[in-house]
């Protein structure tokens, strides 16, 4: 299955709600109306765009159907779509692995799919012919170490280490070094969940950030925040704090394979302009795909597109 | 937050304006209304359930008893406050005990909501209520699952039961059943593996889990951060097994939890209990009145409004 067919697969949730319902809101319809732009906000704010976000969406295309003379309720789909992709940027964001090693911070609150990401990360970098590592820098949740460890086995690259309870710091430290002198690729580092409103595991990240750096200047090159595609707002103020908290350089969009739409993301693009890298489409190792704007605004809407 | 902490803010400064006009319009109310609307939004209550429910606000604000007071704008939010608790429902964080033990209760929901987690504050939560929990690891997907409840159970000195991850999490309910029985355990909590409520074959597991097992209690774990796919999810877990009950988790966060509302609203299944951490501990009851203010944003300024 070519890369399109399986994102819209993976999407086609998404897509199936969205496109349906702007589908019945415009046949049918003679004229462009208000009831129309308010059906249209409300779309969007069914997809988690958030209430503030579609109204600023909808000024948009209220502003292009003037601009652009538009009569005909069926271009507005493309007009939305076309939207999606200005605010999410045209270009495919990558992460920049010519470094060696390269240092991957991964980070985000409880339950979003860090580890399960990192796993797939390895598997797609490992595939690539490049050495991976791991780093267990969850010390804290039942078992995490193990979860890593299983990971591991199952993509074939090592992990470093340290007891539970131990200081994520030193396991990051350590990891570096190992990658260093093992002469690693990519270096990943997982992270225990940590709710952004609390300091201290903020701060506590914010070290790990700062270990990463001694061990190895420049490190970590690349922080990944980790978002559940089911989340509302909340994840807006995610983004912010553990911006502010680490330095945040990309996103990745987990768990876009149930119908949640993930459109928190515009929201996210609206306040933050940081670049959604990666996507996740289920549980199992290559099911992570390269976030790719154009094709993602119109898998969502549907539109046939050759690879 | 701090957007939403000014709600009051915004009804009294819309009222205010009118105050000079000396009667309150029903286009001023309608305003009132899209401030309302917009901080439930934000708040991830989803839209039907916020369409609903402004509809019912709007026709008592419209009433005599908002229009002719004095503070119209506080007497707005107070109508709010107070349908939002009605809508949640009273306080019922009873876990129901079987005549004849074991007691099961089946944890389920999407992935990473929180059901290990779960299962383990509640199992502590129901020890404290002198009742002896057994655990049993049904979860044989996710990587190191079995561990996790394994290393959760020695942390509280509470039994788990599991069969590795060889057998299917049927077999193992069925097994937990005749250990609790065989260990004298009165109750009997099944973590479950994590699944999308989409997944046809995951969710056939667990009605066949619940066909094998009756649990007394089926508890849908919902993550408070959960935006507006909360009903979706409820009502698939609700329409396929029967919901008992919901346990709220991540509250700890700063998450307005307007999920709690629409999940409330779809299933009709009472919030049981709330999760406000990672540890054991973290667990209580839920409070709906709270539990309002929170979606609201505006815990302090109901105080105020009780004064007025
Ligand atoms: N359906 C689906 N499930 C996913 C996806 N990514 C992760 N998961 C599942 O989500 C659950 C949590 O994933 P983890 O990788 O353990 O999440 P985490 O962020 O590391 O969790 P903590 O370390 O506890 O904070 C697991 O059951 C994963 O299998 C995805 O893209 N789709
Ligand atoms: N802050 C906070 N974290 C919680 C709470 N409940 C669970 N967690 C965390 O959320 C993450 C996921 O919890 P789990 O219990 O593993 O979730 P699960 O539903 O069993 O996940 P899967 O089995 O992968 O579907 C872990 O990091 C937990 O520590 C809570 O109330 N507050
Ligand atoms: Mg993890
Ligand atoms: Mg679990």
């Amino acid at each position: 299955m070519g890369f399109f067919n399986k994102l819209k697969e993976g999407l086609s949730r998404t897509r199936q709600n969205l496109v349906q319902k702007v589908e019945q809101l415009v046949t049918g319809r003679q004229h462009i109306d208000e009831e129309l732009y308010e059906e249209l906000e409300e779309v969007l704010i069914s997809a988690d765009v958030g209430a503030e976000m579609a109204l600023q969406m909808v000024e948009g295309l209220r502003k292009k159907v003037k601009e652009q003379k538009i009569g005909d309720p069926g271009e507005l789909k493309r007009l939305l779509q076309e939207e999606i992709v200005e605010l999410l940027g045209q270009e495919t964001a990558v992460v920049d692995i010519s470094k060696k090693p390269t240092v991957v911070l991964v980070v985000g609150v409880n339950g979003v799919g860090k580890t399960t990401t990192i796993a797939k990360l390895a598997h797609r970098w490992k595939s690539e012919g490049r050495k991976v590592l791991l780093a267990a820098g969850d010390t804290f949740r039942a078992a995490a170490i193990d979860q890593l460890e299983i990971w591991g086995q199952r993509v074939g690259v090592d992990v470093i280490r340290h007891q539970e309870g131990s200081d994520p710091g030193a396991v990051a430290y350590d990891a570096a070094q190992a990658a260093i002198s093992r002469g690693a690729d990519i270096l990943l580092v997982d992270t225990a969940g940590r709710l952004h409103n609390k300091n201290h595991l903020m701060n506590e990240l914010s070290k790990v950030g700062r270990v990463l750096d001694r061990a190895l200047p420049g490190a970590p090159h690349e922080i990944l925040l980790v978002l559940d595609a089911t989340t509302g707002q909340n994840a807006v103020t995610q983004a912010r704090l553990f911006g502010e908290a680490v330095g945040v350089t990309g996103l990745v969009l987990t768990k876009l394979d149930g119908t949640a739409k993930g459109g928190v993301i515009l929201a996210i693009q609206g306040e933050l302009n940081v670049p959604v890298k990666f996507i996740g489409i289920g549980e199992a190792m290559d099911d992570l795909r390269i976030f790719e704007p154009q094709q993602f605004a119109k898998a969502l809407f549907g539109q046939e597109e050759a690879e | 937050m701090a957007m939403f902490e000014s709600l009051a803010e915004k009804l009294q400064s819309t009222f205010k304006k009118l105050r000079g006009k000396g009667k309150v319009s029903e286009a001023d109310v309608a305003e009132a209304m899209r401030e309302v609307r917009m901080a439930l939004l934000a708040a991830d209550v989803n839209l039907k359930v916020v369409k609903d429910f402004v509809a019912k606000v709007k026709e008592r604000a419209i009433g005599q008893e908002v229009l002719d007071s004095l503070t119209p704008g506080q007497q707005v939010v107070k109508v709010v406050h107070e349908e939002l608790v009605a809508l949640m429902g009273g306080t019922s964080s009873k876990i129901s005990q079987s005549q004849k033990p074991p007691t099961v209760i089946m944890l389920v929901g999407l992935q990473g909501a929180g059901k290990t987690t779960s299962v383990s504050k509640l199992a502590l939560y129901l020890r404290k209520q002198g009742r002896r929990p057994l655990m049993a690891a049904c979860d044989v997907y996710r990587p190191a699952a079995v561990k996790q409840l394994q290393v959760l159970g020695n942390q509280l000195d509470i039994p788990v039961f599991s069969m590795g991850t060889g057998v299917s999490p049927v077999d193992i309910a069925r097994g937990a059943m005749e250990n609790a029985v065989a260990t004298g355990r009165d109750t009997l909590l099944l973590d479950t593996a994590g699944r999308l409520h989409i997944n046809e074959e995951l969710m056939d597991e667990l009605k066949e889990i619940k066909k094998v097992v009756k649990p007394h209690e089926i508890l849908l774990v919902v993550d408070a951060m959960t935006g507006q796919d909360a009903v979706n999810v409820a009502e698939a877990f609700h329409g396929q097994l029967g919901l008992d009950g919901v346990v709220l988790t991540k509250l700890d966060g700063d998450a307005r939890g307007g999920a709690a509302l629409s999940v409330k609203a779809v299933t009709g299944c009472p919030i049981k209990f709330v999760g406000l951490g990672e540890k054991a501990e973290a667990l209580e009851p839920f409070h709906p009145d709270r539990m309002a203010s929170r979606i609201l944003g505006m815990g302090d300024v109901l105080t105020l409004i009780e004064k007025a």
